[in-house]
């Protein structure tokens, strides 16, 4: 185990169980409004203070934490179902027609900016989370296809492959039985780096007013909204702003450990 | 020594013409630009926010406190019956192209906007007219079909203003008016430059050049007005910086009246807003106040009826529909709906819209009513909610001055369709007797608030935030516009 490992998980843990805390229990009622409570400094009974329709932010950031990693989970999921199968097949007959077009239409995918392709879905579908979650797993399906394509050719050399396919198994049942179990360690790397520009990518829908539509709270939409009181309230901008940079912070550290922890060569070269 | 003082003189003098030179123009920032330059054929505000009295004139027009006051019409007579009106237009007016304004002009502009293919957003202000004679170069008749009291309120208008038949075809793009100040050039995206008319028939501006920026996003709006980019911004779009500016010795503050009755509009044709007792149930679940304090920071006047209230005529009814959630429920389950309904709250971009819009679903889910939100851009709001009717609540301020009467055309976006009303409004129409037209207009405002046809929020106040040296500006509404004849720089 390192250090950036621990550190990692530990940040990203952190607002996992607050994400989970939330739905049975806030500080504050997220959907209630206090008006006359409103903008209220850190401290006293709301420890992040209260935004500008006087709700907990503490509580806003909990259950922002929850629409975050909700989205960022089932867009890297949409991600690695249709990605992997795709960039298995297109290993499994390299050279082909079926390659060529697996991941040429990776390569088209992949040649637009990641927003581009989220602010057309919502635009043409409405914004929406859900369109959002369809949106950022769209994009995520070319980083896993190419990920597992190229992993999987040199793979598909292998020795055990080959005795596997003297002894009459198909492509399909090399590609699911010997092929991706030694593919899991790269999937869960690149799986959390995903899944923190998913968040990201959240983030910057909602802060477009692309993402979750209120009153579900979400960090990207609690910064656009502090947007002309931060002169003047800087609060309501550093909680969900901080919230976004620490899980992303703590994702990529976890990302890179796992990386140095599950990679045998790395791990030989740093000891 | 004499040279010196030749070198002081000289000085002083560059530091005068430098001074006044810096002082001669100014830049007015706002929110929305206009879609194009033709006040006659669009129902967008801002366009008459640019060019209503700087470019373009009426024969009467609106003063800053909301009074009618003579334009390029000098005088008129109304004969015994109210059906002839004589207007006098004013001598020497030229157009900005060097063509004269006279009663050909003025026959041309109000037939346009009345005739059958007109493409003018109010016909019904000139539904009325039945005739318009160019009696000589500067007198023109308008024969009335039926006596109609607000016949001048109603030339006010900005769709009312008089355009010259040889540059009409290029209006949209190049407007060519009366007014002190004439079209320069428009930068699509950015801004719009008018210079001072030197022919100008009337009181000559005292700018020489007035530059319109377009800024939609409020915190870029915040930073050019922190940074003195701009001298003015008019309808400045985040109340909550108001207190900011006003703490600010570089900065004055004007909140006026506006026009703007921002209601929360319901489909009156649409279940269950067809049912009065579900809108009278959402009337009451709206604490108009929580609105005023977290939407607009404190800015605006409750209202309980279509009208303004800083109106002689107003009626204040806001007890009629006070917030009161316990009656709310009681109303929802009589009309059948005990465990409540969900419903669709469209709202276009205002941040009154879309901060009331929050706090207004919070409100309603207290009661049981729950609704699924979504932000509308304007052309999107348009097209949906205003043109295709298809929305359960909305929120919109209605800035048009004096507009009860929308109340009456029963395929307005809203879809209130009350026979009753419907006389009232032509009743009024007919009515030019002050005291008359008071009680009239007592009934009407009365009625819908009695039939709830749609929430009744507040009166918008528009802040607008100007350099301390800037005199002149509007302080009320009462109609958009910047007009920017009388601005000037103080010393």
């Amino acid at each position: 185990m390192n250090r950036s490992l621990i550190l990692g998980a530990l940040l990203s843990a952190v607002f996992v169980i607050a994400a989970l805390v939330s739905f049975v229990w806030t500080p504050h009622d997220v959907l209630g409004l206090d008006i006359p409570n409103k903008l209220k400094e850190p401290g006293g009974a709301h420890l992040f203070g209260t935004d500008h329709f006087g709700r907990d932010i503490f509580s806003m950031v909990m259950v922002g934490a929850r629409t975050s990693i909700a989205v960022a989970v089932v867009a890297v999921g949409i991600g690695m179902l249709l990605g992997v199968p795709l960039g298995l097949a297109a290993a499994a007959r390299t050279g082909t027609l079926l390659d060529e077009v697996i991941m040429r239409g990776n390569d088209l995918v992949f040649a637009f900016p990641s927003l581009l392709i989220a602010i057309m879905i919502t635009a043409v579908f409405g914004a929406s989370a859900v369109n959002a979650i369809i949106a950022i797993g769209i994009f995520n399906i070319p980083v896993f296809a190419r990920l597992v394509r190229g992993a999987s050719l040199s793979l598909w050399t292998r020795d055990y492959v080959l005795a596997a396919r003297v002894s009459g198994k198909g492509a399909a049942r090399i590609s699911f039985e010997h092929i991706l179990p030694n593919l899991t360690n790269l999937l869960i790397v690149q799986g959390t780096i995903q899944f923190s520009l998913g968040i990201l990518a959240e983030a910057g829908l909602s802060y477009v007013g692309l993402g979750a539509q209120p009153p579900t709270p979400s960090w990207g939409r609690m910064l656009a909204e502090s947007q002309t009181m931060f002169s003047f309230k800087p609060h309501l901008a550093i909680f969900p702003g901080l919230a976004i940079l620490l899980t992303v912070l703590g994702l990529n550290l976890m990302g890179d450990g796992l990386r140095d922890w599950l990679d045998p060569r790395l791990r030989r070269t740093k000891r | 020594m004499k040279l010196m003082k030749f070198a002081t003189v000289s000085a002083l003098a560059m530091m005068v013409a430098g001074g006044a030179m810096a002082k001669s123009d100014i830049t007015l920032a706002l929110q929305l630009e206009p879609p194009h330059l033709d006040p006659t054929s669009a129902a967008a505000g801002a366009i008459d926010s640019v060019l209503y009295s700087n470019v373009f004139e009426g024969l009467t027009r609106f003063a800053s406190d909301g009074s009618i006051i003579p334009g390029l019409a000098q005088s008129w007579e109304v004969s015994e019956d109210g059906l002839t009106y004589t207007f006098k237009l004013a001598e020497g007016v030229t157009f900005h192209d060097g063509t004269t304004m006279d009663a050909e002009d003025v026959k041309f502009s109000l037939d346009r906007a009345r005739a059958e293919d007109s493409a003018n957003a109010q016909k019904v202000l000139f539904a009325s007219i039945a005739d318009v004679e160019a009696v000589d170069a500067t007198t023109v008749k308008i024969t009335l079909s039926a006596p109609n009291g607000s016949l001048l309120f109603n030339l006010a208008w900005g769709d009312a203003v008089i355009v010259a038949p040889e540059s009409i075809e290029n209006i949209t793009q190049m407007p060519v008016g009366t007014g002190a100040f004439k079209f320069t050039n428009w930068v699509q995206g950015d801004n719009i430059v008018l210079e001072r008319n030197p022919d100008y028939w009337g009181t000559p501006a005292k700018l020489d050049k007035v530059t319109f920026k377009f800024i939609a996003d409020p915190t870029a709006g915040f930073a050019a007005v922190m940074a003195e980019d701009v001298d003015v911004f008019s309808g400045y779009p985040a109340p909550e910086n108001v207190p900011q500016f006003e703490a600010d010795p570089r900065f004055q503050v004007i909140v006026g009246n506006t026009e703007g009755e921002t209601i929360l509009a319901m489909n009156n044709k649409l279940a269950p807003f067809d049912d009065v007792r579900v809108r009278e149930a959402v009337s009451h679940a709206i604490d108009r106040q929580a609105i005023i304090d977290g939407a607009m920071f404190g800015l605006g006047t409750p209202i309980g009826t279509h009208f303004a209230p800083h109106n002689p005529d107003y009626v204040d009814l806001t007890a009629d529909s006070a917030y009161d959630p316990e009656k709310a429920k009681a109303l929802l389950a009589e009309a059948g709906f005990a465990d409540g309904f969900t419903t669709t709250l469209k709202l276009p971009p205002p941040s009154y819209a879309r901060r009331g819009g929050e706090i207004i679903a919070a409100q309603l889910r207290d009661v049981g009513i729950q609704t699924e939100i979504s932000n509308l851009e304007w052309a999107q709001w348009l097209e949906e909610v205003f043109k295709g009717k298809d929305f359960g609540l909305t929120i919109v301020s209605h800035t048009e001055p004096m507009d009860i009467g929308i109340y009456a055309r029963p395929d307005y976006y809203f879809q209130y369709d009350d026979a009753d009303f419907q006389a009232m409004n032509a009743e009024l129409e007919a009515e030019a007797d002050p005291a008359k037209r008071t009680a009239i207009l007592d009934k009407m405002q009365r009625k819908i608030a009695g039939d709830y046809v749609n929430g009744y929020l507040f009166q918008l106040a528009v802040p607008t935030i100007a350099k301390a040296g800037v005199v002149g500006l509007w302080e009320n509404a009462p109609t958009q516009a910047n007009d920017m004849t009388g601005v000037y720089w103080a010393e």
